[in-house]
């Protein structure tokens, strides 16, 4: 297992911040997962080591956790709301759209590893469902021909670049108009 | 339409986040008057401070609506052994996305009421419990942790007091039981977030490292810093008796305007809600149910009448839309305003469906510890999942109230409730839906939202 200089920094800088060394268990997985991409069993022990633990400990985190994984994600992640709000807004249609256009089931990853597609539990963004979340950033009323339009878009890589669809938290940093809501 | 005497928005937990001159820096903040009340509560007895939040009657914002300052009075001081501060900002109740906006948008005044707490309860350690996909709101609230640290707002020797309070940003990854403050204790400890019975367990004696702990929500942490600018006598005096200050909802669903609206508690009904602040419902339908507090609260029908006695003595007769939004009002018509999450649902909903989805998810997120919560919680999805998919026999709606029955009461927390609540109440008001999805047998394929 090799980890790059920058994270085996951070991991040493954040094991110290807590008053006992088992409780950065999840930053350090967090850390180490940002990297790799899954905790396999040798990264268990590596991590247990840090932390003078078992490494049971730290496998038992990774077989609870929802976001802690065996096995990686494709390169873009895609999670999609499932839970009631987001699916009072056609949450389960979004990620049929996203399903058929990225060519991948939810809960796999694409052969070629460049998608995967969560249909997972509330993102706490209720108001503005269905919400997607594309890696680290996310995207509010993702429905109907928004949605088929959006997975286009994600399916070529050109989602970032588009103008159409603003994330959540890039909307913070430039003060940006809000995404117009669809009126359904 | 909106009425002309309509309630407006008093926004003061939200007042600066949506302001698009305002940004999470720092400078915005302290230019707007921030971190003066830290300034002033240091120069304050910590005693003073908690006796203020008492006499505010501040509830907690995170579901169980419990007085803050009461909490804090429970704390266990003289065991000399460090106290600590957790804020739950580990937002997953479906339904509720008010603390999101908090800490993405204005995140010193989490910080700022955070510390005034810390030096309330005498903390040195405290920690922001944030869940894992607020991804840029952990560095968000890390960059201003930062920024704070400068300027002597958190950290060593606060303002030059001889007072310091280290702050951590924890991430969690992915367990709504987490949000459960016994559960978050375990997972801050860096084990599985299996709740701690209670009692013993009662953080504010045995909390975290067993050690005496307070958990706060982040909107209730936000308002320590209102009460101090106020007065805890005059913070009372918003909103009404046993439901002081404001009270960010969140409501989603079937409304033209779903979003966060802060209001005065009382200061409206559940209709006004969702016809005037909401714009009422999707063109062309109807009003059919409404959950009142987050996906785990009891849903409420719209052709009910609740009746009853108030706390206070006096009669009520509402339909649901007179139900009044603060923490009594969907309490008192037999359900909860929980975490203030409305989630708003009209004709075309199939209640089996909903049902089916709100199973999933309670399936999904039992830690597993609990055997009737473990079991039971699979089981309402299963048998829900076989109605939706034309597989629905007569006597399920009362094998599913059997489940929940069996679940409420016997789990160590309150999620076993969580579970059950919505299958009790869904038979309790909507059998008939139950019972005519037995009688289309496998006619009606499952649609949208399981």
């Amino acid at each position: 297992m090799e980890l790059s200089k920058q994270t085996l920094n951070k991991i040493d800088e954040v094991i110290p911040k807590y008053p006992e060394k088992r409780s950065a268990a999840l930053m350090v997985i967090h850390l180490v997962q940002d990297e790799l991409g899954s905790i396999s069993d040798d990264t268990c022990s590596w991590i247990a080591e840090k932390l003078d633990l078992e490494p049971i400990n730290i496998k038992e985190l990774i077989t609870f956790y929802p976001m802690l994984r065996e096995t990686p994600w494709g390169k873009k992640h895609v999670r999609v709301c499932r839970t009631l709000p987001c699916a009072l807004r056609g949450s389960y249609k979004t990620c049929k759209i996203l399903e058929e256009k990225l060519g991948v089931k939810e809960g796999n990853v694409r052969e070629d590893g460049e998608f995967s597609i969560e249909f997972m539990e509330c993102l706490a963004d209720c108001g503005e469902g269905p919400v997607v979340m594309v890696g680290e950033k996310t995207y509010e009323n993702i429905e109907g021909k928004n949605a088929d339009k959006f997975a286009r878009l994600l399916a070529s890589n050109d989602l970032e670049s588009s103008k159409d669809f603003i994330s959540y938290e890039d909307n913070l940093s430039t003060g940006a108009p809000k995404v117009k809501k669809t009126t359904k | 339409m909106i009425k002309k005497n309509m309630p407006k928005e008093r926004r003061i937990i939200l007042k600066n986040a949506d302001d698009p001159k305002y940004s999470n820096q720092i400078s915005c903040y302290t230019d707007r008057g921030g971190y003066e009340m830290l300034k002033k509560s240091y120069k304050l007895r910590p005693e003073d401070i908690c006796e203020e939040v008492l006499k505010s009657g501040v509830r907690g914002r995170g579901g169980a609506g419990f007085p803050a300052g009461m909490k804090w009075k429970f704390l266990d001081r003289k065991s000399g052994k460090p106290i600590y501060l957790i804020c739950n900002a580990d937002e997953s109740e479906p339904g509720t996305f008010k603390d999101r906006q908090i800490m993405y948008k204005d995140p010193h005044q989490l910080i700022e009421g955070m510390m005034i707490a810390a030096y309330a309860i005498q903390a040195k350690q405290a920690f922001i419990y944030i869940r894992a996909e607020f991804f840029e709101g952990a560095r968000i609230l890390e960059n201003a942790i930062k920024e704070a640290k400068s300027q002597k707002f958190c950290g060593d020797k606060i303002l030059g007091t001889s007072f310091s309070c280290d702050l951590i940003v924890h991430r969690g990854a992915g367990a709504y039981i987490c949000g459960e403050e016994t559960g978050l204790i375990e997972s801050l400890e860096g084990k599985r977030p299996n709740p701690r019975i209670k009692p013993p367990y009662f953080p504010a004696v045995l909390g975290l490292y067993q050690c005496p702990t307070i958990v706060n929500n982040v909107e209730t942490l936000c308002n320590v810093k209102h009460i101090m600018e106020m007065g805890g006598d005059e913070f009372a005096k918003i909103g009404k008796p046993n439901n002081t200050g404001t009270r960010i909802w969140c409501v989603s669903g079937h409304v033209n305007k779903p979003g966060y609206y802060e209001f005065e508690c009382g200061a409206l009904t559940l209709g006004e809600m969702i016809y005037d602040v909401c714009g009422g419902l999707l063109p062309g339908r109807s009003l059919k149910a409404v959950i009142p507090g987050g996906s785990s609260s009891k849903v409420l029908r719209a052709d009910e009448r609740f009746t009853g006695k108030l706390k206070d003595g006096t009669e009520f007769d509402w339909s649901i839309d007179d139900i009044p939004l603060d923490f009594d009002g969907p309490t008192s018509a037999g359900s909860m305003s929980g975490s203030g999450g409305i989630i708003v649902m009209d004709d075309s909903v199939d209640m089996v469906e909903a049902m089916a989805n709100i199973n999933a998810f309670y399936a999904h997120e039992s830690c597993g510890q609990c055997t009737p919560c473990r079991e039971g919680s699979l089981w309402m999805k299963k048998i829900t999942n076989r109605m939706c998919s034309g597989g629905a026999r007569e006597e399920d709606a009362d094998l599913l109230l059997s489940v929940a029955n069996q679940i409420e009461g016997r789990t160590i927390c309150a999620f076993g409730e969580a579970a059950s609540w919505p299958t009790q109440s869904f038979i309790a008001k909507f059998r008939d839906e139950f019972e005519q999805k037995a009688k289309e047998g496998a006619g009606k394929p499952a649609l949208e939202l399981i």
